[in-house]
């Protein structure tokens, strides 16, 4: 169907706007662009709770269900406001609902869900879809999407929209047996699956902030003792500055093992949008499929109507065989120009057939071929992630063992700091500068930023701290001194993209 | 006995007055020549005994007989093994509470058997503690755990608490046992020995309430004069126990927040492994390598586990116990300045009354004695503190590196038997280059 007109909806970010002025915005421009259903009823979703039970494997599961509120615009003469009329309904009905507008219409961009997070029905996982925050984006999300649809000038219209909007027990599930492929390729419904929980376990994976390294916590709780201690204890304060002096080369150190997991997580993260690139094709395909299933079942009625015309029998239920039960039977030739229509038609849906035909098998082997290319990949680089992750763990061990050897060695009052540092560590500039007395904030910026535990400090405890000088300027040099190494190391990661392999 | 010498002497300055001023009396008196050619020859400290046969008359003298050879402070040469444990809860009608056992093994001669075995609840080590302070005010008695801990909701009788409170008083009793003076006075050996019916009786012998009373007014009139000339060196003392406290509540805190922290990372770290092991179950040919993996995680997760554990059981308690000296060090400085307090009074007493003058003359020598005796005392304590405090909090750190080092090394062996472990199917399945 050609452009009916409505243009784009264009929602220019207005940057004064509140997140709920701006979602306001975008409703009434919706509503003014002449959409057949908003112009009638007003749409929200205005709730989310949980629920619990049994799902298709008889297992119990938890789920959030959302509530679909919607009340005509033109509100009664009293001037009270009507009761909306409201049902629930839960992500996968919104799913379905999709899915059919994806079938029904494939020639229209259909709106997009809030993210799926697959739900987990086996594995009892802190279940991110339980979390707050995201059970109420995707409430936003849905109601986004709810109202996309009805602004749309085709999609508004739809029935099964409609009866989904305001029927509890919408015709979508019985439709979904009917625009549910049949028979989708085996590998590639596995596939989906395989991409539903490799996204939701990277997910987990990369909200465990565990990510920080403990050799940050140990590093700094290191720095603060030391740089305590020799203040007082004059005794002991040479043992402990050697060690102090060895922990600001530490600590640098440590800020590089965090930026490679940081490359870590990026590698996880690649994979996980790889996921939706996974299911974008197995739902290209389950399209194929069922276009040609559409296809076949077209011709399969045709070719019933056919023989009912031929025979004379009605098997199926039609209005028009209805009517001329009615109205009377027709005529011989009125038969004759159906049936001749209906053999062009059956010629062309045996085209069509097997058009789709043609075309679902080429897509299969196609896609599968990519998805075996793709596999392979995966396999090889989330390995190598693993093992680079390995190897980083134990790069930081020999550090952490190093350092807390050297320590103890400093507190045992044996070795001086030159006996501890080797060249390689040593990114402590030791000679001191003059302090051109820039203040804390300055200073607390130069920090290192993965030492934000000593920031986060309560101010009395850092007031007490007044860290020496030489220590503080030390850590500017550090900072300033680690642009040209930074170079090397940007070099360094780039060598390890796995695209270049 | 000849080891009797050393209970007679202390004891009686214990258990006959509060007021320590009357030590001075018997211990000058000293007349026991063999017992004191003995004792002169030994100069290890752990029996307390060359303390007191080497006072001689002069304060003087004194000082010099208070500088203990610390290093000789080894095992082998300690004659007394205590140890608190066993915790047990006990209700009766009124209350409930917690006895602890206290082992005693020693060689000391005036104990009457080399072993002994008693329960002591809270109150009882607090018995002690008061004992010895009053008889020795000017001497540094090592803190003992805080009767309730206010912080969050630590209920007087759950395991943590037991247990922390357990090796506090373990480590204080540990401390008096080390201590020259401490560990030879009577109400020591009767805390460790005495069944408890007789430390009921026994500690109802101490100074009466009334006298208490007058030595506690005493105090406060003492304090409220204020001292005139106080010593530099105790001057010195005060600014460095100033200072001493900041540093060591600052340090506390932060390694209580230290704690805190790696207990959070902890918990994040304990949701890693199952993730893995998750994922290895929707993987084929990634399975075993993120089987693998899981289980490393889950193995450093423990270690961490254990990690945190043993700083927070090692290196908070020695830390806090520091806060809470430093408390007793300030005490302890006002006590002598009350002493010196008192004597300036006394003095000033003296030149400007007619009546009274010899009783009074009298009075102002044993109060001179008195200030003499706690300065004294206070110095020689002091560096042994001072030596006492550094070790304990150089063993901690050093113990902190050990426990670190060992914690690497764990996690260090995991993590390299994952990579083994991928080597070797690598290499054989001729996969992945590792130059």
């Amino acid at each position: 169907m050609a452009d009916s007109g409505s243009e784009d909806i264009a929602v220019i970010g207005n940057t004064d706007l509140t997140p709920s002025e701006s979602e306001n915005n975008l409703k009434k421009t919706m509503a003014e662009k002449g959409t057949n259903l908003l112009k009638k009823m007003e749409i929200s979703v205005a709730e989310a709770e949980k629920r619990t039970g049994k799902n298709a494997v008889n297992m119990q599961e938890t789920y959030t269900v959302y509530l679909i509120e919607t009340r005509p615009v033109d509100a009664p003469s009293e001037g009270t406001n009507p009761v909306p009329d409201s049902l629930w309904r839960r992500y996968s009905e919104f799913e379905l609902l999709r899915n059919y507008l994806l079938v029904t219409y494939p020639f229209l961009v259909v709106p997009p869900l809030p993210e799926k997070r697959a739900e987990f029905v086996w594995h009892k996982l802190s279940a991110d879809n339980m979390d707050p925050d995201f059970v109420e984006r995707r409430r936003v999300g849905l109601e986004n999407f709810l109202l996309r649809v009805a602004s749309h000038p085709v999609l508004s219209s739809d029935k099964i929209f409609y009866s989904f909007l305001t029927e509890a027990d919408s015709r979508l599930k019985a439709l979904n047996a009917t625009f549910r492929v049949k028979n989708p390729d085996k590998r590639f419904a596995e596939m989906k699956h395989y991409g539903d929980e490799l996204q939701s376990v990277i997910s987990q994976l990369l909200r465990v902030r565990a990510l920080r390294s403990a050799a940050v916590v140990q590093c700094e709780s290191l720095f603060v003792l030391d740089s305590e201690w020799s203040a007082i204890e004059k005794e002991m304060g040479d043992g402990l500055q050697s060690a102090g002096h060895h922990m600001d080369a530490y600590a640098a150190s440590v800020d590089d093992i965090l930026e490679e997991e940081e490359h870590y997580a990026d590698q996880l993260k690649e994979y996980l949008f790889y996921a939706d690139a996974l299911r974008a094709v197995c739902r290209k395909h389950e399209l194929t499929q069922y276009e040609l299933e559409m296809a076949v079942q077209d011709l399969t009625s045709k070719k019933q109507q056919r023989e009912e015309l031929a025979t004379g029998t009605i098997r199926t239920f039609s209005l028009k065989g209805m009517t001329s039960k009615l109205f009377g039977q027709e005529t011989p030739e009125q038969r004759e120009a159906k049936l001749k229509m209906l053999e062009t038609q059956i010629e062309e849906g045996e085209e069509l057939v097997k058009e789709r035909n043609a075309e679902c098998d080429e897509f299969v082997k196609s896609a599968w071929v990519d998805v075996e290319r793709f596999k392979e990949q995966k396999d090889h680089d989330l390995r190598e992630a693993l093992i680079s992750y390995a190897i980083m763990q134990i790069s930081m061990c020999k550090k952490g063992i190093q350092v807390w050897n050297n320590a103890k060695e400093c507190f045992s009052g044996g070795l001086t700091s030159h006996d501890l540092i080797s060249q390689d560590d040593l990114m402590v500039h030791e000679e001191t500068v003059k302090n051109d007395g820039q203040d804390e904030a300055a200073f607390s910026q130069r920090i290192p930023h993965k030492l934000h535990y000593t920031l986060n400090m309560p101010v009395n405890i850092k007031q007490e701290m007044k860290m020496p000088d030489s220590l503080i300027l030390n850590k500017k040099e550090k900072k300033q001194g680690r642009d040209p190494s930074d170079c090397h190391k940007k070099k360094k990661r780039k060598q390890r993209s796995p695209a270049k392999v | 006995m000849s080891g009797s010498v050393v209970d007679n002497t202390v004891s009686s300055g214990n258990s006959s007055a509060a007021i320590p001023t009357d030590i001075s009396g018997p211990i000058l008196d000293l007349d026991e020549d063999d017992d004191l050619e003995v004792f002169s020859k030994d100069t290890t400290l752990t029996d307390g005994s060359s303390f007191n046969a080497s006072m001689q008359t002069s304060p003087a003298s004194m000082i010099n007989q208070y500088k203990f050879e610390e290093e000789e402070e080894e095992v082998d040469t300690k004659d007394i093994f205590v140890t608190v444990d066993n915790p047990e809860s006990h209700v009766t009608a009124i209350e409930t509470y917690i006895t602890y056992r206290v082992v005693t093994k020693t060689t000391r001669s005036e104990f009457d058997s080399s072993e002994f075995e008693v329960r002591r609840r809270y109150q009882d080590f607090l018995w002690l503690k008061g004992r010895l302070e009053e008889a020795h005010p000017t001497l540094i008695v090592h803190p003992l755990p805080e009767k309730f801990v206010m912080k969050g909701m630590v209920e007087r009788f759950s395991e943590d608490f037991i247990e922390t409170r357990r090796r506090a008083l373990h480590r204080f009793l540990n401390k008096i046992a080390e201590h020259p003076i401490f560990s030879s006075t009577e109400d020591f050996k009767i805390f460790l020995t005495a069944e408890s019916g007789e430390l009921t009786s026994h500690k109802k012998q101490g100074p009466g309430f009334l006298s208490r009373m007058g030595e506690t007014v005493k105090a406060v009139a003492a304090a409220v004069r204020g001292v005139k000339n106080r010593p530099q060196e105790f001057t010195d003392m005060q600014e460095y126990v100033e200072a001493f406290s900041q540093k060591i509540s600052s340090l506390d805190k932060v390694t209580q927040r230290i704690v805190r922290e790696q207990k959070e990372y902890l918990e994040e770290l304990k949701e890693c492994g199952p993730i893995y092991a998750l994922w290895s179950q929707s993987e084929e040919e990634l399975a075993e390598p993120l089987k693998t993996v899981a289980g490393c995680v889950d193995r450093c997760t423990k270690e961490t586990e254990e990690q945190v554990k043993h700083l927070n059981d090692h290196l908070n308690p020695v830390l806090h116990e520091y806060v809470l000296c430093a408390d007793t060090l300030k005490a302890v400085l006002r006590r002598r300045d009350n002493i010196q307090a008192d004597f300036e009074a006394k003095t000033e007493a003296l030149a400007t009354k007619k009546a009274d003058r010899d009783a009074m003359r009298d009075d102002l020598d044993k109060t001179e004695d008195r200030l003499e005796w706690a300065n004294n005392a206070l110095k020689s304590d002091w560096t042994r503190w001072q030596k006492v405090m550094r070790n304990d909090l150089r063993s901690a750190f050093i113990d902190t590196a050990e426990s670190n080092v060992s914690y690497y090394e764990k996690c260090l062996a995991v993590w390299e038997s994952f990579l083994h472990s991928q080597r070797t199917d690598a290499e054989e399945n001729g996969k992945v280059d590792f130059s």
